[in-house]
């Protein structure tokens, strides 16, 4: 069986999926991070493969400037987390939440 | 002389400006001497504007400004002093400078006297542009005005309860002031829509143009503005049904009574009529009809104050009876006749109410003239001067009264309308018994003060100077009768007696002498000694009957005021609580209802947003889907 370019969409679609649940259903910060980070890998995957079926090297550019952002953004994100934590204890964001709406 | 025009007219506009300075302050006794002798230079004015037209026999016109000028439309602010206008600018601003001085007697001790300086100088002014403007337009604006400080000064001292005619049936300032101005709307109504078909087929208000345009409209229209312009006149000077509001005015300080509801703003009415005498003499069928209301006037008004116990009120439906005597003569074509009775009855009606403000200070705001009695002791010169004005009033030779009534009788008798003779006649019996029942019950017989602790004394010398000015009038003016006509019948239509008439007038004179005589005689024996009060009289129908004044009041007050009033509530509560305010409020309730529910959408917590963000997108993904799809 040849793995078609098919194949690596169903993949980047069900990992995409699965980042999108995460970010819905989790309630810790630090998950959200990792589902962020799950959704970007799954464009990657579908901007790569993409990229090498139509023989267009712009897309795997776009990969990785995607990499790079994710890494500082992480980078900067974690800081953050580390400083909420520092400040309210916690990263459950249903505690996190001041407004009473 | 156009610079006299605008001193006459703007004095009293000035005097009426300095005093509202002071308004808010309490009692200044400059304000009491600057207002009288501004008042006084426009009596001046107007003198020397009288005597002016007397001798060029021409008018004085003066234009403002251009006020209204619209397209087509070209309404000025002009002012023009005719021989009717000079007549009415003398005797209002006389009676005026007399009143003035009289109020620093009588509002002496008011906290608001500064503020009651301001608003009848205020009166006054209106009063000049209502009688000097040329065009009925400006005559508006005055009439207005006049109605505004009318209901100002009945209404001075607002801060007496407000109660309903069921609680009170003397009524309280303001009510009375509300019903007067009502009641005047609605009669203005009926002036505006008169103005308007003037307008509307003349294409201008100016009397001078209109009038000699008349010829031009057929009757019916003519017939239509007489009639609409009488209703407006018919409520400024309360002539019937719309009579009510005069004498509840009566609230109003006694000044204002002698000023205002008895001298100068009712006989605006008269005045209308007498200005628009081509119109009318044009309409003898609407005329002869206010020949007749103007008589029924007479003799209704007359009846009423037989029983009345009230000593302003008496003096008011005198004012009422004394109108209708004016409507008469101008409905009969007299013009000028009811001019003199409108000057002579200005004079003598303004000095009754005044020893009436005499005789309420002495006796404590007292009214009811069965606790009084035998003031003349103590009020020597207050009654001296009542007794003349009732003198004048009942038409007895020589004074005032009598030259201004006969007139009147000698016209209804020369047209050959006698029954409006007769009944005129009658009402100058009843005329006489009224006003002297109310001169005898209060200044003769038996002290009955005692009973309410008042300690009657005099007016203060400077009141009385005053008001001997309107007294010495009361007595000569009817000496100029001839004087008079020869001036004012070179602007207004000659009346001329027939021959038959001249012949009988001596006849008339003693016949009309005679039944004043009886009245007078009827009431001294009556009521000079004591006050004779018979229970049985007093019980009677009839007495009832004029004491409640026909029941007038309480048939429009069931009649009228309560249904419009309840009407008003159903209005309130059905109409606007549920359909208008219902609306509203629905759009406002939704709005907020919304809002109410999709608050709860931004609750801060990050994991919410997240899946309101992921439903964005997916209902965004969707709709791109979809549109790609049906492409």
């Amino acid at each position: 069986m040849t793995i078609t370019l098919t194949h690596y969409l169903v993949l980047s679609a069900i990992l995409f999926t699965i980042g999108l649940a995460g970010v819905i259903r989790r309630k810790n910060l630090l998950m959200l991070f990792f589902a962020t980070e799950i959704m970007l890998n799954a464009a990657n995957i579908a901007f790569v493969s993409i990229s090498s079926f139509i023989n267009d090297l712009s897309g795997q550019m776009f990969a990785l400037f995607i990499i790079a952002i994710a890494a500082s953004e992480v980078a900067v994100g974690l800081g953050l987390l580390i400083l909420i934590y520092k400040k309210y204890g916690t990263l459950d964001l249903d505690k996190l939440s001041t407004m009473r709406g | 002389m156009e610079k006299y025009l605008y001193i006459a007219l703007f004095a009293p506009f000035v005097s009426s400006l300095f005093s509202a300075l002071f308004a808010q302050q309490k009692k200044m006794q400059f304000v009491g001497i600057v207002a009288p002798i501004l008042i006084g230079i426009s009596l001046m004015s107007s003198l020397l504007l009288l005597s002016h037209v007397h001798e060029s026999g021409e008018a004085v016109r003066a234009n403002l400004m251009d006020w209204i000028v619209v397209g087509d439309m070209n309404i000025t602010f002009g002012f023009a002093v005719d021989q009717v206008t000079a007549v009415m600018m003398v005797v209002v601003t006389t009676v005026s400078t007399v009143v003035h001085i009289y109020s620093n007697y009588y509002m002496d001790h008011d906290i608001s006297f500064n503020r009651f300086f301001s608003y009848l100088s205020a009166f006054v002014f209106s009063m000049m542009i209502l009688v000097m403007s040329d065009n009925f337009l400006g005559l508006f604006i005055g009439w207005e005005g006049v109605g505004v400080c009318s209901w100002l000064l009945i209404g001075f001292w607002y801060h007496k309860k407000d109660e309903s005619k069921d609680v009170n049936p003397s009524v309280s300032p303001s009510w009375a002031a509300n019903e007067a101005f009502i009641v005047n709307r609605i009669a203005d109504l009926g002036m505006l829509v008169g103005i308007f078909l003037i307008y509307w087929n003349l294409g201008t208000l100016t009397y001078t143009e209109v009038f000699a345009q008349l010829g031009t409209l057929d009757h019916t229209l003519l017939v239509w503005i007489g009639i609409t312009l009488f209703i407006g006149a018919m409520g400024k000077s309360a002539q019937f049904p719309l009579h009510t509001w005069l004498t509840d005015a009566m609230e109003g300080p006694t000044p204002v009574s002698a000023l205002i509801h008895a001298a100068t703003m009712v006989t605006a009415g008269v005045y209308l009529v007498i200005r628009a005498n081509p119109l009318y003499s044009q309409i003898p069928e609407v005329s002869y009809g206010i020949a007749l209301l103007g008589t029924f006037v007479a003799i209704f008004a007359a009846s009423m104050a037989l029983v009345n116990r009230d000593l302003k009120r008496i003096v008011a439906y005198s004012t009422l009876s004394q109108l209708g005597y004016m409507f008469a003569a101008a409905g009969l074509g007299a013009y000028w006749i009811a001019l003199f009775h409108l000057a002579a009855h200005a004079f003598f009606k303004a000095l009754l109410f005044l020893g009436a403000g005499n005789v309420m200070h002495a006796m404590h705001d007292e009214l009811d003239i069965f606790k009084m009695g035998g003031l003349k002791k103590k009020m020597f010169w207050s009654f001296l001067m009542m007794g003349l004005a009732s003198l004048a009033l009942a038409g007895i030779y020589p004074l005032a009264g009598f030259f201004s009534k006969d007139a009147i009788l000698e016209a209804a008798f020369n047209e050959h309308t006698y029954g409006i003779w007769f009944v005129l006649w009658l009402t100058a019996g009843l005329t006489a018994f009224y006003s002297f029942r109310q001169v005898f019950i209060v200044f003769l017989g038996d002290e009955r003060y005692h009973e309410i602790g008042a300690h009657p004394h005099e007016a203060k010398p400077y009141a009385l100077w005053a008001m001997s000015v309107l007294a010495v009038l009361a007595v000569i003016f009817g000496w100029f009768r001839e004087d008079f006509m020869e001036f004012i019948t070179k602007f207004l239509p000659a009346y001329e007696m027939s021959e038959h008439t001249h012949h009988m007038v001596w006849i008339l004179t003693i016949v009309t002498t005679a039944i004043a005589v009886t009245g007078i005689l009827v009431a001294f024996f009556k009521y000079s000694k004591k006050l004779n009060r018979s229970e049985k009289t007093e019980n009677s129908f009839a007495y009832k009957l004029l004491y409640n004044q026909y029941y007038i009041p309480h048939f429009y007050e069931k009649a009228i005021t309560k249904p419009y009033a309840e009407l008003s509530e159903i209005a309130w509560q059905e109409l606007d609580m549920k359909v208008v305010d219902a609306t509203v409020d629905g759009i406002a309730k939704t709005i907020e209802s919304s809002g109410d529910v999709s608050r709860r959408a931004q609750d801060g917590n990050l994991s919410s947003y997240l899946k309101w963000m992921t439903a964005g997108f997916v209902l965004i993904t969707i709709i791109a889907v979809i549109s790609v799809v049906i492409k």
